[in-house]
């Protein structure tokens, strides 16, 4: 298999696997801390492979979320389709910054999707949540040095990156 | 740019004018058995569980719903009879009355969806017969209603939701209003109810039947607080859903079958599976 290879199926797995996470039901306590898998994996991508992974990859995943959680079509895809758009952007800058200042950066890419999610909820006649809301995007700051270490070290080793 | 341009296009394509449906129930076919496979490590537990139980406590959870099915068997003895009654002053009345409804007992998929909108997958769809628009129980209550099917499995808008409403009326007196849902808190609200209205804690909220939906007669919700706020014209009623929301896994999914109107045609799946009268207490 070579590597080309090797990406798309280590890209497809990490999706699947992603959007699993997403669903898989959780103690109800635990339930308010369940990170943004989809949105970590699609900012790691983004940062690891720019030239392949885009606004429109984004896109994709989002609609793809939608479509599990059965959530409004669109909703999801409109705050990838910007996180994906910004990390690209940027890229060349943040992968230069030590893990610690980098997951800032993810924090708040985290937050910038929350928020256009909120916006979408309110727009489309749904209460406020409360403060657990942002929760989340606090697990995904914590959990991004690993979660990115963890997954460029998977693809150095079945030779995806 | 033509990302957002789609996304918010989409967005609205779905939420205003439901242009998407047959769309999307094509990709849940497809979804579906993902789903169904991240459903798979809850239901693993369970039956771990299950295994793991102690023995004397199946015997005591025997023993309970053995004494509890006799309680029911003993009111149902009860129940035909007053039915029949029912029936025969309903005649001299000269009032329709739907005859019955048919069952078909569902499972809810153990996964979480969108965690902000209050909707379950189950795993009956078109295939048994499941239509957009049918009323879904629990043991206790009403729980929502149909709103996608697939031919595998179908999307269940629930009562507290904030986009749905349903008519109901008090249990003791009659008074009708609409029950609407307000969201993650689990709650419903009462609408346009009278200062001066007889409305008291405690009442318990039935399906009305007005929307030609939900079967009449089904409880919903019983009232949790009536408060009188000064700059609202109307009395402010919370009620709480009578269903077990968050606890189910098995549900209803009813047909009604009305003699008067040619009612929605019953299912050949049906007759595999059905069940009536609706059973209680199944879990």
């Amino acid at each position: 298999m070579n590597s080309q290879q090797a990406m798309r199926w280590m890209i497809s797995i990490s999706l699947i696997v992603a959007l699993f996470l997403t669903i898989v039901p959780l103690p109800p306590d635990w339930d308010d801390w369940r990170p943004q898998w989809v949105t970590l994996l699609l900012i790691f991508w983004c940062l690891t492979l720019p030239e392949r992974i885009g606004v429109f990859w984004g896109f994709g995943m989002g609609l793809m979320l939608d479509m599990f959680t059965s959530g409004l079509l669109g909703q999801q895809a409109l705050s990838l389709s910007l996180v994906a758009y910004v990390t690209i952007t940027l890229h060349a800058r943040v992968r230069l910054f030590p893990r610690w200042q980098q997951s800032f950066f993810v924090w708040m890419l985290l937050l910038a999707e929350r928020l256009l999610t909120l916006w979408i909820l309110g727009a489309t006649g749904q209460p406020m949540p409360t403060l657990t809301y942002w929760l989340p995007t606090l697990v995904g700051l914590m959990l991004w040095p690993w979660f990115s270490r963890s997954l460029s070290w998977l693809g150095q080793h079945t030779g995806a990156l | 740019m033509i990302a957002v341009m789609l996304a918010l296009g989409l967005m609205v394509a779905d939420h205003r004018f439901h242009h998407l449906d047959v769309a999307r129930s094509t990709v849940e076919v497809v979804m579906y058995p993902m789903q169904y496979a991240a459903s798979l490590p809850a239901q693993w537990v369970r039956s771990a569980q299950g295994q793991l139980d102690h023995e004397n406590q199946l015997r005591r959870t025997n023993d309970d719903l053995q004494h509890e099915n006799l309680v029911l068997k003993g009111r149902l003895q009860q129940f035909e009879s007053l039915r029949a009654e029912n029936m025969r002053l309903r005649d001299l009345l000269g009032s329709s009355f739907d005859v019955g409804e048919r069952v078909l007992i569902a499972e809810i998929l153990s996964i979480d969806l969108d965690p902000y909108r209050q909707q379950v997958i189950i795993n009956k769809g078109t295939n048994s017969g499941v239509f957009v628009g049918q009323p879904v129980l629990d043991a206790q209550a009403v729980m929502g209603q149909v709103i996608r099917t697939n031919a595998l499995s179908s999307t269940v808008l629930l009562i507290t939701d904030a986009n749905h409403a349903l008519p109901v009326e008090d249990n003791r007196n009659g008074l009708r209003t609409i029950a609407a849902g307000k969201g993650p808190s689990q709650e419903l609200e009462l609408l346009y109810i009278p200062k001066n209205a007889d409305i008291r804690v405690g009442d318990l909220m039935v399906t009305s039947g007005m929307d030609e939906r939900f079967p009449p007669g089904y409880p919903v919700a019983r009232v949790k607080t009536v408060r009188q706020d000064p700059d609202n014209p109307f009395t402010t009623v919370i009620a709480e859903p009578t269903a077990r929301l968050d606890r189910s896994r098995e549900v209803l999914l009813v047909w009604s079958l009305n003699l008067n109107s040619d009612s929605p045609a019953t299912p050949p799946a049906l007759a595999a599976d059905a069940v009536a009268p609706a059973p209680a207490g199944n879990h």
